[in-house]
C-alpha cells in the first residue's frame, strides 16, 4: 500500500491547557529531528493531530522512527484522496487497504466522518457504499460494529479524503523537552540507561554525566557509555555527554578514608560534582539509576548519607523496580547488550570488600573532612569534556573505516 | 596449469590472502580478551559477521562461524536431532547428499533415529511428491542440498519449501556448500529455509573456515562446549584471520556473482557441446536452470575415471573423479548410482568444476588434449 502520510495522535496533551501549544511545538520539533534521515518528509504539527506527509517516502522506516518518540499516543498510516474523489475511488482504496490486513474469518467496519458538507454523499451513503462493496469484493469477510478486527476510517475533509485502517500504539509519555532539563548520572551498567529512558519519557531533556577513572577504567568503558547515550538519543535527539575525570578523587578518598566509608564518600563526591554541573547548566535535578536495596549504596540509610550533599531533587525512576523488570526495559530499548559488556566502570573499581550498608550520617561527615573536597571538586570540574552525541553514533566500533578496507 | 577441480577446493584469492595476513599481523589478539588489543579483534569479528550477514541479506545473529562444510552439516543434522528428539525421531534427506550429511544421518540411525532417503530422478533431482509422502508427524528435519557436488543438479528447494510451509516445526536445512555465488540466492535463502551450510574454501577463502546460517528462534543443540563463543553455540577461540578473510571473499563473491555465473555458464556450455560429439562420452549434467553453472560430469565408456584424471594430469590439467572426498576410496559415485546410471558407465565418471578464474583459452586447450586422449582410449578399449 502506498501511503501518503502518517497521522499522529497526541498523548496526554488534552489535560495540559495553556501549555498545549508548547507541547505540540516541541513534539513537532522532536519528530523533525528523528526524521532527519528522510529529507522529503514534511511534518505539520496542528492543533488536534500531527501530520507526517511522506512525499513518496516509504511509510515503514518513518513509522519505525516515530515509534520511539515520546508524546505520541497512536499513529496511523493514511492514504489521502482528492477532496472530490468519487465513491468508486474510495471503494478501490478501501479494498486494497483491507485486503492487505485481512485474515480469513475477520470482521470489519466502515466509520465515516464528514467535515466537508459539500461532498455529494453523506456519511451513511459512504459507509453503505464502501461497506457493501467490500462485502462483495472480499469473500468471507463479515461486518461487525462493535470491536471489529479491521476498522476502516474515512475522513471527508475540506483538504481531502483520508482513509486509514491501522492504529499503531506510540511510545506514550511526554515530548522530550517539555519536562524541563536535568542531568543523569550514566555509569555504563544496565540501570542508568533505563532510568534515563524513563526520565525522557516524562518529557525531561537529560544531559549525561559520566565519571571515568583512567587508567583504572578503560577507553572502551568510556566508549561504551557514549554508545549507550547514542542509543538513548533515539528517544529525544542529540544528547550532551559530559565526561568528568574522577581518578584523583577516587585515589584521594581511598588513601584517606576508612574502608567502610570509602564507597559512601566516593558517592557523595560524585553527587556533589553532578550537582555543580547541574546548576552550571541551568538544569533542575539529577536522575540516577538507583533501585532500592540493590547494592550497598542503594539502601535508604546510604541514600540519606549520600543525598546529604545537595538540596537539588535527586530523582530515581527505578527506585522500586526489580532487576528483572529493569532488564526487560533495557532489552526493549536495546541498551542491554551494550550494558553487559564487561568493562569496569568507576563505580566498580575501588569497592571495598565490605562497604557499610548503613553508614552513619554524622560519621560520614566527619570522615569526609579528611579529604580536600573543594580542591578535588575544582580539579575535576576543570577537566570536564562535553561531546554532542547523536543517534547512530558508534564509539566502540570506531575502527569501521580501517576494517572496511580490510574486509 | 589448468585447474578444473574447483568444487574440491578453490585457490585463495590474493586480496583475501592479504586480509588473512594482515589480520594475523595486526589483530592477532583473542576476541574474548578484555584488553583493548583483544577488543579490537572482537570488533573486527563483529564487523566480519555483519558484513557476511548484510551481503546475504540476513541478520548478524543468524551467522555462526564454523570450521567448514563438514562441521556445519554435522552440527545442523545432529544438533537438530538432539535439540528436537522429544518431538520425534524421524529425519528426511536425499540419496545424493554429501557424506557430511549422509554419514551424520547414518550415525543417528545407530542411535535410534529413523531416516528416509529420498530417491532422485534421472536428472539427479528429488521429486517433491516423494517428500510429501515421506513426512510424518514425528519428522523433525528435512535436509536437502542446494547443488549436487558430483554432477551439479540443483534441487527443487522452492517446492520443498512450499511443502514444508505446512510443517513449520520441521527444521529445513540446505547444504549450500556448492551453491553459494552461483546465482541461486533466492532459492537458498527462501523464507522457509531454517539452516544453511557454507564453506570458505569453495569460494576463494582459506580452508578450515565456514559458517552456518541459522534462522532466529530455531534451536540446535550447541556444537562445542567451552568458553561460550558464538553465543554459547560453538565454543573455541575464533579463527579471526580466516573469518575476516572469508568475509572479504563473500563480498567479492557477491559483487562478482552475475559475471561469474555468466562466465562459468558459457565455459560449461561450450565444453558440453564439444563433449557431446564423442560417441563414447556420456554426460550426466544437463542444461538449463536445474543445473549449477560450474559443474560438468561425464564419463567415457570403458575407461575408468581415475585413468582419465591421471591422463589429463600428464598435460597439467586437473579434474576429478566425481567427488574429491570419495575418489581416493575408489568408490563409484553414489549420486550416479542413485540416478540409475549403469555402474559400468558410472565407473568412468569424471567431474570438471569451474571457477570465475577459468578462461575460454583453457577450455580450448582442454579440448585439444581431450581429442588426443580420446583417440588413445579408443584403442585401449
Amino acid at each position: 500500500m502506498e501511503y501518503s502520510e502518517i497521522m499522529v495522535r497526541y498523548g496526554e496533551l488534552s489535560t495540559k491547557g495553556k501549555n498545549r501549544k508548547e507541547f505540540i511545538r516541541q513534539l513537532g520539533q522532536n519528530i523533525r529531528n528523528v526524521l532527519k534521515p528522510f529529507p522529503a518528509v514534511v511534518v505539520k504539527a496542528q492543533r488536534d493531530r500531527l501530520h507526517v506527509v511522506l512525499n513518496d517516502q516509504p511509510a515503514q522506516p518513518v513509522m519505525d522512527a516515530l515509534q520511539q518518540v515520546f508524546g505520541i499516543e497512536t499513529f496511523s498510516p493514511v492514504v489521502k484522496l482528492p477532496k472530490d474523489a468519487s465513491l468508486a475511488d474510495i471503494q478501490q482504496t478501501a479494498k486494497q487497504m483491507i485486503k492487505e490486513q485481512y485474515q480469513p474469518g475477520q470482521t470489519f467496519k466502515i466509520a465515516t466522518r464528514r467535515q466537508n458538507k459539500n461532498y455529494p454523499l453523506n456519511t451513511y451513503g459512504i459507509d453503505d457504499g464502501v461497506g457493501s462493496y467490500i462485502l462483495e469484493a472480499i469473500p468471507g469477510i463479515r461486518v461487525q460494529m462493535k470491536h471489529p478486527d479491521i476498522n476502516l476510517q474515512i475522513d471527508v475533509r475540506l483538504s481531502g479524503i483520508y482513509l486509514s485502517s491501522i492504529t499503531i500504539p506510540g511510545a506514550l509519555g511526554l515530548p522530550v523537552g517539555t519536562g524541563g532539563r536535568a542531568t543523569m548520572m550514566l555509569s555504563g551498567g544496565i540501570d542508568s540507561p533505563v532510568a534515563a529512558y524513563l526520565a525522557m519519557k516524562r518529557g525531561v531533556k537529560v544531559d549525561m554525566i559520566h565519571f571515568f577513572s583512567p587508567p583504572y577504567t578503560s577507553q572502551q568503558a568510556l566508549a561504551k557509555a557514549k554508545d549507550l547515550a547514542a542509543k538513548l538519543a533515539a528517544f529525544g535527539g542529540t544528547i550532551d555527554f559530559i565526561q568528568v575525570p574522577f581518578t584523583k578523587v577516587q585515589e584521594e578518598v581511598k588513601k584517606r578514608v576508612p574502608e567502610g566509608y570509602l564507597m559512601t564518600i566516593q558517592r557523595r563526591m560524585m553527587l556533589r560534582l553532578a550537582a555543580a554541573i547541574t546548576i552550571d547548566r541551568h538544569c533542575n535535578g539529577v536522575f540516577t539509576g538507583e533501585s532500592l536495596g540493590q547494592v550497598a549504596s542503594q539502601t535508604l540509610e546510604s541514600m540519606r548519607a549520600i543525598n546529604d550533599v545537595t538540596s537539588l531533587p535527586v530523582l530515581r525512576p527505578l527506585i522500586s523496580l526489580d532487576k528483572t523488570e529493569i532488564i526487560k526495559i533495557a532489552r526493549e530499548i536495546d541498551t542491554y547488550d551494550l550494558s553487559i559488556m564487561p568493562f569496569e566502570d568507576c563505580c566498580t573499581i575501588f569497592t571495598p570488600p565490605a562497604p557499610k550498608t548503613k553508614p552513619d550520617l554524622e560519621k560520614t561527615r566527619e570522615f569526609e573532612k579528611l579529604v580536600d573536597v573543594d580542591g578535588l571538586m575544582q580539579e575535576a570540574l576543570a577537566g570536564i569534556e562535553v561531546t554532542k552525541i547523536n543517534v547512530g553514533d558508534d564509539y566502540l566500533n570506531s575502527q569501521e573505516d580501517v576494517f572496511a578496507e580490510l574486509l | 596449469m589448468i585447474y578444473f577441480d574447483n568444487s574440491a577446493t578453490t585457490k585463495v584469492d590474493p586480496a583475501v590472502l592479504a586480509t588473512y595476513n594482515q589480520v594475523s599481523e595486526d589483530y592477532w589478539g583473542n576476541p574474548s580478551s578484555l584488553h583493548n588489543f583483544g577488543e579490537k579483534a572482537d570488533q573486527l569479528l563483529i564487523q566480519s559477521r555483519r558484513q557476511i550477514a548484510s551481503q546475504l541479506g540476513v541478520q548478524p545473529a543468524e551467522i555462526f562461524f564454523t570450521s567448514g562444510g563438514t562441521e556445519g552439516d554435522n552440527w545442523v543434522v545432529k544438533g537438530t536431532a538432539l535439540a528436537k528428539r522429544q518431538f520425534g525421531r524421524h529425519l528426511i534427506t536425499t540419496q545424493v547428499e554429501h557424506d557430511a550429511v549422509k554419514h551424520s544421518m547414518q550415525r543417528l540411525e545407530e542411535l535410534g533415529f529413523e531416516v528416509t532417503y529420498l530417491p532422485v530422478d534421472e536428472e539427479g533431482r528429488i521429486r517433491p511428491d516423494d517428500l510429501r509422502q515421506a513426512i510424518r508427524s514425528d519428522t523433525i528435519l528435512v535436509s536437502v542440498m542446494a547443488v549436487n557436488n558430483e554432477m551439479g543438479a540443483v534441487q527443487p528447494l522452492a517446492e520443498v519449501a512450499e511443502i514444508l510451509r505446512d510443517y513449520p516445526k520441521i527444521h529445513f536445512h540446505v547444504d549450500a556448500v556448492q551453491g553459494i555465488g552461483k546465482g541461486l540466492h533466492d532459492l537458498i535463502f527462501n523464507d522457509r529455509v531454517d539452516f544453511a551450510t557454507f564453506s570458505g574454501h569453495k569460494f576463494h577463502a582459506p580452508r578450515g573456515v565456514g559458517f552456518i546460517y541459522g534462522r532466529t528462534g530455531k534451536k540446535l543443540m550447541q556444537f562445542l562446549d567451552g568458553g561460550g563463543q558464538e553465543r554459547g553455540q560453538r565454543s573455541g577461540t575464533e579463527n579471526l584471520p580466516a573469518i575476516a578473510a572469508m568475509a572479504k571473499a563473500v563480498r567479492l563473491l557477491k559483487q562478482n556473482e552475475p559475471q561469474t555465473v555468466a562466465t562459468e555458464h558459457e565455459l560449461r556450455l561450450n565444453l558440453r557441446d564439444y563433449l557431446q560429439r564423442f560417441a563414447k562420452v556420456h554426460i550426466f549434467s544437463g542444461t538449463g536452470p536445474h543445473f549449477a553453472p560450474h559443474i560438468l560430469c561425464f564419463a567415457i565408456e570403458g575407461v575408468k575415471g581415475e585413468t582419465i584424471v591421471h591422463a589429463f594430469e600428464e598435460d597439467d590439467i586437473y579434474l576429478s573423479t566425481t567427488s574429491a572426498c570419495s575418489s581416493k576410496k575408489g568408490l563409484t559415485s553414489s549420486t550416479l548410482s542413485a540416478m540409475g546410471v549403469d555402474p559400468e558407465i558410472a565407473r568412468g565418471a569424471v567431474r570438471i568444476s569451474l571457477s570465475d578464474q577459468n578462461t575460454m583459452a583453457e577450455v580450448e586447450q582442454f579440448k585439444r588434449v581431450f581429442a588426443k586422449l580420446y583417440e588413445q582410449f579408443k584403442t585401449l578399449s
